[in-house]
């Protein structure tokens, strides 16, 4: 990697205030950065790392039911503190990655990447999650726009993520052989926003929601009720690991199973 | 009761100590004072012309010592190729030159253009971005058969064509032609042989070092056979006689083939030490090693197969493309036509069998033995078109392999092989019997009460081990022998250093070549200790690849044991006043036999070092014995394989429930090292088969060129352990070695791809789906392709 200075703040405000210098870079986990570096793909002139600033970590079950988990919280303890309150967003952590990744990435390096194969934004997106940055609040509808594209601006942070416990959900991955990245998953939920079906992996767009699914399962939250669906091939991803024609086939696949697993 | 010690034992493993507790000394562990760094800047094109290479900028950046580039290698010798190929016009081959950095042309992803030695790693880096590069794209040449069309562009324009060789082999043309016009059956099967990266887990490390006060080069490598690197990089490279280099290859973290080859960034290493006079190190990034390391594999096949209105197999021909990459790597020649042609016949008496390969140049990394090599081609398609025959004619796979078994011994196949020994019949006994085949039809009626499928695939192997006899060898083309060599050395008290030419980079012979002195002394293992790795220390052997260590260099080590043992029963003799005919050796004691006069081990040790009562006028002191050893034959490792697979058909995902391998190995020394062999073999089969694909786009770019990409087998790929079956207890001695060895390393690797395939197929079959093949690896999606295409 190239040679880069390094800060560690211990507030959401210092760090802002650090990723104001030229060429700044956040550093959360680093689980997708620091490869980026040894590659020598980036050149930033300050890493300015997150994991001192204890305010963006914890799980914390709001008064109004909500779920809210700081952008610094690391998947594991995403796996291990929500499994109480959010078993359908405990389990998608405790599945992402290995055990080295699951104790360094964070739930908003991930989001704040937003990588098309990722996990979290199918269930930011598939449970209706606000992205609660520095300075606003963002909707997940509107925060995921497109492939390693989303609504922050040039040196915002997440620093939480505001989840509503739906009464039921489930997430289904059919993994990359390689990577062990989604190829294509699903993460559904119903609650009293109604239905929302979120898939990952598949999109050459990234995360998106499947919104006839979503009609679909509103009036018959079954697997059954997705047998005859079917996205369109055209736009997802196409190499060496499946079609489009093969992805959007998961994606109906995945659905299904990720209704039947929902809980 | 099993042993505890000795011949037959399991031992555990006395280097998984240092291996298991961070204490191995590996080449990158290796650092030498006043050491610099250098960094290859490759090729990121497939094909280019070199218009230029300016280094003047990138030479002035902070810390570089000297650029390198092609230039610098002008009047120094290419990297040579170890195996002359005849083509079927009695042509040798075509060999172009395979300059140490690029010359004129670039011709893969990863071709190193120029290196950089600089103080650090990373400044070296710096300053290889500074160099300016002027590469002229060329059309990339990826599919074989399109590079051999008429106007294809050339990657070597020296050469008339993209053609290496076209070689024919086996059983001529005619008789081949009748066999098949006469055969009540033919069936006819088209596959790939997907192209593999070997992944060894230690990348490849080259570190150079030259003293200008005696004028000597060491290099310490990550290789499997550190006096075929000295062979190769000081006559044919770099030109300094083997006096005055020695090459180092210490602890190695796996070689599965791809660290049998002279390697361009060894040359460099130990040529730009000298240059500069300071050692030179270089440590392979993964990525460098997904685009410089040998690939294995990658053929594409025809295969036919004749049978009679018995279903007896009267004919094979198999016509083969075999790609070579951009360059001939050292032993890349030999293994489609002499590791694969040789063992077309398989385990059945097939009267004729004729093998076609051609092998062709394209801009891809250069490609050479990766475990099993050219064995594995060889047994997938036979075994894959036998299964095909089989559906076809409606008959039992297992019964028709049965059908058509050799089994009688010597057996002189028609592609020039002898199989000294075997029993087929028994290994497939004793596969089925722990296959549980009577209680398949129940699992599969498990798996479709879940929506699944399940196939049972069956299959065997057979191998070419303990490579070779050197005069035949010779014949074929070998520009080497193919011996092997060790140096017993028994000190004064007894202990023993056994010096070897094969080179352990995890098959563990420091635990299984004692066993085998040990057994023959009647000593204790722990007094022996083997050394490896480093040609100051050992004879002249041709270490590790193949399967041959204990088969070969094994021999030589009981050879050279032997003499001992004659010299010991000499001194024995002396010291018991007794006629050395009488002197037997028992349990580390020497005696005369029929009385109770005895002298023990070390006592015989001791005299021959503090020779005061010793029979100076027949014998010198001291205790050391030598041995070479050139085995008459090949060994020929053989069994029977199956797996049941499940195969979700709503995904096309597969999955491994049960696997049994029985094989053939001959004498076994250590059982539980020989099944960890043939485990780790397996998993490399199963990762070829469901998960592994060096794959290049069209225009030459590498497209699995990481581990995000390339997919290798993990332990949850495999099946549980309570399903997996490894077996040995078919013994059939080799017939020509001391020890009665055959070599277990390759096995695994051989036998298992095809029946994965096999049993894929069977699933898909059973599911009503009328798929014939699917090309390796059987990803999910490429089944659920073939079960909706």
């Amino acid at each position: 990697m190239y040679s880069f200075d390094m800060v560690r703040p211990s507030s959401v405000a210092d760090a802002v205030s650090a990723l104001g210098q030229d060429e700044a870079q956040a550093l959360s986990g680093g689980q997708t950065l620091i490869p980026t570096l040894k590659q020598r793909l980036a050149m930033p002139s300050v890493l300015v790392s997150l994991s001192g600033i204890e305010e963006m970590k914890g799980v914390c079950r709001e008064d109004n039911g909500d779920l809210t988990i700081g952008g610094g919280t690391t998947h594991a303890t995403v796996a291990a503190e929500a499994a109480a309150h959010y078993p359908g967003l405990a389990k998608l952590a405790g599945g992402i990655g290995d055990p080295a990744v699951r104790n360094r990435g964070t739930i908003g390096g991930s989001l704040a990447n937003n990588d098309p194969s990722a996990c979290y934004p199918a269930a930011a997106l598939g449970s209706g999650a606000t992205i609660v940055t520095n300075n606003r609040e963002i909707a997940a509808d509107d925060y995921f726009q497109g492939m390693f594209t989303t609504a922050l601006e040039e040196g915002e942070i997440v620093t939480s993520v505001r989840f509503p416990v739906p009464e039921v959900a489930g997430y289904a991955k059919f993994e990359q052989p390689a990577s062990r990245f989604a190829l294509t998953a699903v993460f559904v939920s119903k609650g009293p926003n109604g239905v929302r079906v979120a898939v990952t992996g598949a999109s050459e767009n990234g995360v998106f929601r499947w919104t006839e699914a979503e009609q679909a399962l509103s009036s018959n939250f079954s697997p059954d009720a997705v047998a005859g669906l079917s996205v369109p091939a055209d736009g997802m991803i196409s190499d060496l690991h499946g079609t489009g024609a093969y992805r959007a086939h998961l994606v109906g696949v995945m659905t299904k199973r990720a209704v039947a697993a929902a809980s | 009761m099993p042993k505890d010690h000795g011949i037959g034992a399991s031992p555990k493993r006395r280097e998984d100590v240092r291996f298991l507790t961070g204490a191995g000394n590996y080449t990158d562990d290796i650092n030498i004072h006043g050491q610099a760094y250098v960094y290859f800047l490759r090729s990121d094109m497939a094909h280019g012309k070199i218009n230029k290479v300016d280094t003047e900028e990138a030479s002035k950046m902070p810390g570089v010592v000297r650029i390198f580039t092609g230039a610098d290698f002008e009047g120094v010798g290419g990297l040579p190729c170890g195996w002359q190929v005849t083509d079927k016009n009695g042509d040798p081959m075509k060999e172009p030159a395979h300059p140490v950095l690029a010359q004129g042309k670039v011709r893969h992803v990863g071709d190193p253009v120029a290196a950089v030695v600089a103080e650090s790693l990373e400044e070296a880096r710096t300053a290889a971005e500074a160099i300016e590069l002027d590469i002229e794209e060329l059309p990339a040449v990826v599919d074989m058969k399109a590079a051999l069309t008429d106007g294809a562009t050339k990657v070597h324009d020296d050469l008339s064509d993209n053609l290496c060789y076209d070689w024919q082999f086996g059983t001529d043309t005619e008789t081949t032609d009748k066999a098949f016009a006469e055969a009540a059956h033919v069936t006819t099967l088209e596959l790939v042989n997907n192209r593999l990266v070997a992944n060894p887990m230690e990348p490849r490390v080259a570190v150079g070092d030259y003293s200008r006060a005696n004028d000597e080069s060491t290099l310490y490598t990550t290789s499997q056979n550190p006096h075929v690197i000295r062979l190769l990089m000081g006559a044919f490279v770099l030109g300094i006689p083997e006096h005055k280099l020695r090459v180092v290859a210490p602890d190695v973290g796996g070689g599965f083939g791809t660290k049998i080859f002279h390697y361009a960034e060894e040359a460099f290493c130990t040529f730009a030490a000298r240059q500069i006079n300071r050692p030179v190190k270089w440590t392979a990034s993964r990525s460098e090693a997904f685009m410089s390391d040998a690939h294995g594999r990658d053929h594409v096949t025809k295969i036919e197969l004749a049978l009679d209105a018995d279903n007896n197999f009267t004919a094979v021909r198999t016509d083969t493309y075999a790609n070579m990459g951009a360059y001939l790597s050292t032993f890349a020649s030999s293994v489609p036509t002499w590791l694969h042609g040789t063992l077309m016949a398989g385990n059945y008496k097939t009267p004729a069998v004729q093998v076609n390969v051609k092998a062709v140049f394209t801009t891809t990394v250069p490609v050479d033995a990766y475990r099993g090599a050219g064995r594995p081609e060889a047994t997938f398609q036979l075994e894959r078109v036998i299964d095909k025959a089989a559906r076809e004619l409606g008959a039992d796979p297992i019964a028709l392999r049965r059908q058509n078994f050799i089994t009688e011994f010597p057996y002189e196949t028609p592609v020039a092989v002898a199989y000294d020994t075997g029993d087929y019949g028994a290994t497939m006994d004793k596969m089925e019997e722990l296959m549980d085949i009577p209680g398949f039809a129940a699992r599969r009626a498990e798996s479709e009460a879940k929506g699944k499928l399940r196939g049972l695939g069956v299959n065997c192997f057979i191998e070419a081990c303990g490579i070779a006899p050197s005069n035949l060898v010779g014949q074929l083309g070998a520009r080497a022998g193919l011996y092997d060599a060790a140096t017993v050395r028994v000190n004064a008290t007894g202990s023993i250093s056994v010096m070897v030419g094969a080179h352990s980079h995890g098959q563990g012979h420091e635990t299984a070549f004692p066993q085998v002195v040990a057994e023959m002394l009647g000593i204790d293992e722990s007094m022996i200790d083997i050394v490896h790795g480093d040609t100051s220390k050992i004879p002249f052997g041709m270490g590790t690849y193949g399967s041959r260590s204990i088969a070969v260099c094994g021999s030589a080590m009981v050879r050279a044991t032997e003499k001992i043992i004659n010299k010991a029963k000499k001194i024995a003799a002396h010291l018991l006043e007794a006629a050395e005919t009488d002197i037997e050796l028992k349990d580390g004691q020497f005696s005369v036999a029929g009385t109770d006069k005895s002298v023990a081990w070390g006592d015989v040790t001791l005299a021959a070092y503090v020779p005061h009562n010793y029979p100076l006028e027949d014998i010198e002191p001291g205790l050391e014995e030598t041995a070479f050893y050139d085995p008459s034959n090949f060994t020929y490792p053989a069994g029977a394989y199956a797996c049941e697979v499940e195969l979700d058909p709503e995904t096309g995902e597969v999955t491994i429930e049960k696997f049994v391998s029985a094989d053939d190995f001959g004498n076994v020394i250590n059982p539980m090292i020989v099944e960890g062999q043939v485990h780790g073999g397996i998993a490399q089969g199963i990762g070829q088969a469901l998960l592994e694909n060096c794959a290049y786009d069209e225009n030459g770019q590498l497209l699995s060129a990481s581990y995000m990409d390339y997919a290798m087998p993990r332990a949850d790929n495999l099946p549980h352990m309570a399903n997996y079956t490894v077996d040995h207890s078919c013994q059939t001695p080799c017939t020509h070695n001391p020890l009665g060895v055959k070599g277990c390393g390759e096995a695994g690797a051989i036998g298992s791809p095809p029946t994965v395939v096999n049993a894929v197929i069977d699933a898909l079959q059973s599911g009503g789906h009328k798929v014939e093949h699917i090309d390796m690896p059987v990803s999910p999606s490429r089944v659920w392709a073939a079960m909706n295409g």
